[in-house]
C-alpha cells in the first residue's frame, strides 16, 4: 500500500485528462473555437433529432431488367441462325423458349449464350436444355453478385446526390448487408419529402403516343403500354390514361441538366432540361419526323405530360410543363439531375425523432444520471463513512473519464447510452463495496489497518475481475449483434467498466494509502 | 462509529434450511412464467419484433381523442391504438403491421401524417418508428442470438473459473431467472422490444456477478474450513457476503430508480423490469444457485464430511 510521488502524479494526471476531455462538451460553439481540445461527444439521432432510414434495393428487378434487355439480342440471334421457335419470354428468372426442332437444342443454346456475352471465356449466362427442345438462359451466380454490387454502389451514389441536392447537413449514407442502404439524416424531423425523393426510381423516357384509342378491355395493344397521368384526371375523377408506345425514343440518362423555372408566357412552373450530344441528336430526329403528333414524357410508368410536337427541337433543350407547383417542379429537377436509380428502393425501417423530443430525452437522461449518482454517493457515505466518500469521489472521476473517453473516441451517445452510464454508476461501486466489506471483515478478525487493507484489496480483486469480465463479454456480444442506438448502450457500459477498474480500484486505493500514511489510525473507519 | 447496515454483522441465517421452499417457490414462479409465455396471455411483442408503427404526436391543445379516433378510423388502417402519455397534449398512436409488405408501413405513415395535417393543423409529429416485416423478423433472430450467445459465454466462463458444479448451478439459475423476467413481461403485458433484450442481458450480467461473489466465497471457505460440512459452509458463505449482496443491490436499485420515475414512457418499463430483475437475481443466488451447488457438490466437493453432515443433521 505504498505509492511514490510519481505514481500519484500519474494517477492524478489520468483523472485530469479525463476532465479536460469532458469540458469541451459543456462549451457553446462560440467558446469552443478558442479551446485547445475541440472533440465533443456526438449525439445520436434519438437525442439530436433526425431520421434513420433503412432501404432495400430490389435486386430481383435488377435481374429482371437484365433478362428483359437481353431478350432482343436473343431474338436477333435466332433470326440470323434462322431457326424456328415459340414462346420466347422471360419467366421464372430465365429467358425461355421452345425450339421447333428439339435436336438442335444443345447447339442453339450454346450459340445463344455466346451471343449474350462479350467475353467468350466468362459468360454472364448459363444455359439449360431439355430433350424436348426447350432452352432456358439464366444469369450465373457470379454475374448476379457482380450486378447486385454495381446496383447498390450506383444506388448509394444516386441517393447521395439526391440528398445533397436538398441541402441536408452531414447525411450519412452507408451500405449495410448485401442489399441495403442505411441513411441517417440529422436534424430532419419530417422526412416526408426526402422519402418521396428517395422512393422514386426516376426513370424518365420520351416516347410517342399511340394514335389508337385505349382498348375498352383495358389491355394494351401489342407494342404499347397503358400509363396513368401523374397530375391529370379524367372525367370520372380517376387519373387520365394514355396509350404509350413501348419503344423508347430518348432516354432520361441522356439529360445533362434540369432546372425548375417559371414559364414567362403562362406563368406556370416548368422544368427546363438539356440533353447531351447523343440525346440532342435523337431528340432532334424524333421531333422532326413527328411534327403535329403528341409524345409522352414518362417518369416511372406515369405520364408527366403529353404535349403535341409543334416544331422540331434541335438545340438539345426543352421544357416540361406538367401542372407543377414550385416544390414539385424543383423535386423533379433534382431527380432528373441526380439520375435514375438502377432498381427501385423501398424503405423497410424508419425511425425519426423530432429535435425537441430529443432535447427532452437529454434533459430526462441528465436528471436521472445526476439524481441516481447523488443517491448512490449518499448511500456509500452512509454505509462506509470515509471509505464510502472515497468511492463517491471515484464515481465522479469515473463519470468524467467515461465522458472524456466518449469525446476522445468521438463516439455517438444515444439514449440507451445514457442508461448505460447510469447503470455503470450503480454497478461500478460494487468493486468498492466488495473491497470495503472485506476490509471490514479483516479488521474484525484483528488485522492491523494496513494488513486489513492489503488483504481486502487482494482478496476482492479476483471477484471484481470476474464480475467485470463477464459483463464485458456480454456487452461485446450485444455490440456485434445489435444495431443503432442499442449499440450505444454496449459502448458506454464497456467504457464504464474499463474506467471503473481504474477509478474504483487504483484511484481509491491511492486515496486510502495516502490517507493511511498521513493519519496512521489505530482503527479503520469502515 | 455508526454505519448504515441493513444486516447486522453477526447474522447467521440458515438459508439452506429453506432450500426446498426456495426451489419450490422458484419452480412455481418459473412454471407460471412459462404458462404466461406459451399459453396465456403471451408476450406483447413491440414493433421491433412484430413490425408496425408508433407515432408520438403533440397536439396544439389538449388532445381530442374522439376526433383523433374518427380521423384515424377513416383511413381504414389495421389495428389502430391511441394512448395518452405524459401531458394531455401528448398522444401515442400505435398501428399494427399493415398488410401488404414493407411498403405498406410507409404508405400508412404518410396517410396518418396527411390526415393529421388536415384535421389537426399545428400538430407536431415528434417521433415515428415504422418497422417492416423483414426487419422485425431479423431483429427477433438477432435478439435471440444475443441472449443465446451471452448464456453460452457465461457457461464457458464459469466453467473455466470454477468446478463444473458451479457452472451448472450458475447457468441453471440464470435460465430460471430469465424465464421469470420473460414471465413478468408477459403477465404485465409490457412491450417486448429490443430494450427488453437489453434489460434481460443486463439482469443476466447482474445476476451472474452475484453468483460469482457467493461462489468465490464458497470456494475460499472450502480451502479454509476443511472439516466443515458443505451445508454449513454454504450458509456461512452466504451470510458473509450478505452485506455486500444487499449493498450492491441497493446501489443498482438507487441508480435505476430515477429512470423509473422521470425516464419517460420507454425507459420506465425498462427501469421497472431492471428493478424486478435485481430482486430476482439477488434472491436466486441464495435460494437457487446455492442449493443446486449443495445437491451437486455434496459428494464431489466434500467427500469426507458428507457422512458426518448426515449424522449431525437431525431428521426433519
Amino acid at each position: 500500500m505504498h505509492y511514490t510521488r510519481w505514481q500519484i502524479a500519474m494517477i492524478l494526471t489520468v483523472c485530469a485528462i479525463g476532465i479536460l476531455f469532458t469540458l469541451p462538451n459543456a462549451l457553446s460553439p462560440a467558446e469552443i473555437a478558442s479551446w485547445p481540445l475541440q472533440r465533443q461527444i456526438h449525439l445520436g439521432l434519438d437525442l439530436k433529432g433526425g431520421t434513420y432510414l433503412l432501404m432495400e434495393v430490389d435486386l430481383k428487378s435488377v435481374e429482371h431488367d437484365r433478362l428483359e434487355s437481353s431478350l432482343d439480342t436473343v431474338r436477333n440471334k435466332l433470326r440470323t441462325l434462322d431457326v424456328g421457335y415459340t414462346n420466347l419470354e422471360v419467366r421464372d428468372d430465365a429467358i425461355r423458349l421452345q425450339l421447333r426442332d428439339p435436336g438442335q437444342a444443345a447447339e442453339i443454346g450454346r450459340q445463344l449464350r455466346d451471343a449474350l456475352s462479350d467475353d467468350p471465356n466468362s459468360s454472364d449466362y448459363a444455359v439449360t436444355t431439355t430433350p424436348d427442345g426447350s432452352i432456358a438462359l439464366n444469369l450465373t451466380e457470379a454475374s448476379l453478385r457482380l450486378r447486385a454490387t454495381q446496383a447498390i454502389d450506383q444506388s448509394i451514389e444516386i441517393v447521395r446526390r439526391r440528398i445533397d441536392e436538398t441541402g441536408v447537413i452531414e447525411p450519412q449514407i452507408a451500405r449495410q448487408g448485401p442489399d441495403r442502404i442505411l441513411i441517417q439524416l440529422p436534424g430532419i424531423q419530417d422526412p416526408q419529402r426526402l422519402k418521396e425523393l428517395l422512393g422514386k426510381t426516376a426513370k424518365m423516357t420520351f416516347r410517342l403516343l399511340s394514335p389508337e384509342p385505349i382498348p375498352a378491355n383495358g389491355r394494351p395493344l401489342p407494342g404499347t403500354d397503358i400509363f396513368p397521368a401523374e397530375n391529370e384526371t379524367a372525367l370520372d375523377g380517376k387519373p387520365r390514361l394514355y396509350l404509350v408506345r413501348k419503344r423508347i425514343e430518348v432516354d432520361g440518362a441522356d439529360l445533362t441538366d434540369a432546372r425548375a423555372g417559371l414559364n414567362q408566357q403562362t406563368g406556370e412552373w416548368v422544368v427546363n432540361f438539356a440533353f447531351n450530344g447523343q440525346g440532342a441528336r435523337r431528340f432532334g430526329q424524333v421531333t422532326e419526323q413527328n411534327v403535329g403528333k403528341p409524345f409522352a414524357i414518362v417518369l416511372d410508368n406515369k405520364v408527366i405530360s403529353a404535349p403535341v410536337i409543334r416544331e422540331p427541337i434541335t438545340g438539345g433543350r426543352g421544357q416540361i410543363s406538367g401542372r407543377f407547383t414550385a416544390a414539385s417542379a424543383n423535386d423533379l429537377a433534382i431527380l432528373l439531375r441526380a439520375g435514375a436509380l438502377p432498381a427501385p428502393l423501398k424503405i423497410i425501417e424508419e425511425r425519426s425523432v423530432g429535435p425537441d423530443l430529443g432535447a427532452d430525452s437529454i434533459r430526462a437522461g441528465i436528471y436521472a444520471c445526476v439524481i441516481g449518482m447523488l443517491l448512490v454517493m449518499g448511500f456509500m457515505v452512509l454505509a462506509y463513512g470515509l471509505f464510502g466518500g472515497f468511492a463517491a469521489l471515484a464515481l465522479v472521476i469515473n463519470l468524467a473519464l467515461i465522458l472524456g473517453a466518449l469525446s476522445l473516441l468521438q463516439a455517438t451517445l444515444t439514449l440507451p447510452g445514457i442508461v448505460g452510464i447510469l447503470l455503470t454508476i450503480g454497478m461500478s461501486v460494487d468493486a468498492n463495496v466488495l473491497i470495503n466489506e472485506r476490509i471490514r471483515e479483516e479488521t474484525k478478525k484483528g488485522r492491523t489497518p494496513l494488513g486489513a487493507m492489503q488483504v481486502g484489496f487482494s482478496r476482492a480483486m479476483g471477484t471484481i475481475l470476474d464480475a467485470n469480465l463477464t459483463t464485458l463479454i456480454k456487452m461485446m456480444i450485444l455490440f456485434f449483434v445489435a444495431t443503432g442506438p442499442v449499440q450505444g448502450f454496449a459502448v458506454t457500459i464497456s467504457i464504464g467498466i474499463l474506467t471503473s477498474m481504474f477509478t474504483a480500484i487504483v484511484f481509491v486505493r491511492m486515496l486510502m494509502a495516502t490517507w493511511l500514511r498521513h493519519t496512521r489510525p489505530k482503527m479503520l473507519p469502515v | 462509529m455508526w454505519r448504515f447496515r441493513l444486516v447486522p454483522d453477526n447474522t447467521r441465517i440458515q438459508f439452506m434450511k429453506g432450500r426446498i421452499a426456495g426451489l419450490v417457490v422458484s419452480a412455481v414462479l418459473s412454471t407460471l412464467s412459462l404458462l404466461a409465455f406459451f399459453v396465456w396471455p403471451g408476450l406483447n411483442y413491440g414493433i421491433d419484433f412484430k413490425g408496425g408503427i408508433i407515432m408520438e404526436i403533440r397536439t396544439p391543445g389538449p388532445a381530442d381523442f374522439g376526433k383523433l379516433r374518427s380521423t384515424l378510423e377513416a383511413l381504414h388502417l389495421d389495428a389502430v391504438g391511441l394512448q395518452q402519455f405524459g401531458s394531455p397534449e401528448d398522444v401515442m398512436i400505435r398501428l399494427g403491421k399493415q398488410p401488404g409488405g414493407d411498403s405498406a408501413q410507409q404508405a400508412a405513415v404518410t396517410a396518418v401524417r396527411a390526415a393529421l395535417d388536415k384535421d389537426f393543423p399545428g400538430t407536431q409529429v415528434r417521433r415515428v418508428d415504422a418497422v417492416g416485416g423483414t426487419v422485425s423478423a431479423e431483429l427477433f433472430e438477432k435478439g435471440l442470438l444475443a441472449l443465446g450467445l451471452a448464456l453460452g459465454a457465461m457457461l464457458i466462463y464459469i466453467w473455466f473459473r470454477f468446478e463444473w458444479q458451479f457452472g451448472v448451478g450458475a447457468v441453471a439459475t440464470l435460465v430460471l431467472d430469465m424465464t421469470k423476467i420473460v414471465g413478468f413481461y408477459a403477465a404485465f403485458q409490457l412491450q417486448f422490444n429490443l430494450t427488453a433484450v437489453v434489460a434481460i442481458l443486463t439482469i443476466m450480467g447482474y445476476s451472474i456477478n452475484d453468483k460469482v461473489v457467493v461462489y468465490d466465497r464458497v470456494r475460499e471457505n472450502l480451502r479454509l474450513y476443511k472439516g466443515m460440512p458443505l451445508r454449513e459452509l454454504i450458509d456461512l458463505s452466504i451470510n458473509e457476503t450478505l452485506n455486500r449482496t444487499i449493498a450492491t443491490s441497493m446501489t443498482v436499485f438507487l441508480a435505476t430508480l430515477p429512470l423509473a420515475v422521470i425516464g419517460g414512457e420507454a425507459l420506465r418499463d425498462f427501469a421497472i423490469v431492471l428493478l424486478v430483475g435485481i430482486v430476482v437475481g439477488t434472491s436466486s443466488s441464495i435460494f437457487i444457485a446455492a442449493p443446486i451447488l449443495l445437491f451437486l457438490g455434496q459428494r464431489a466437493l466434500r467427500p469426507g464430511v458428507a457422512a458426518r453432515a448426515a449424522v449431525s443433521e437431525p431428521a426433519q
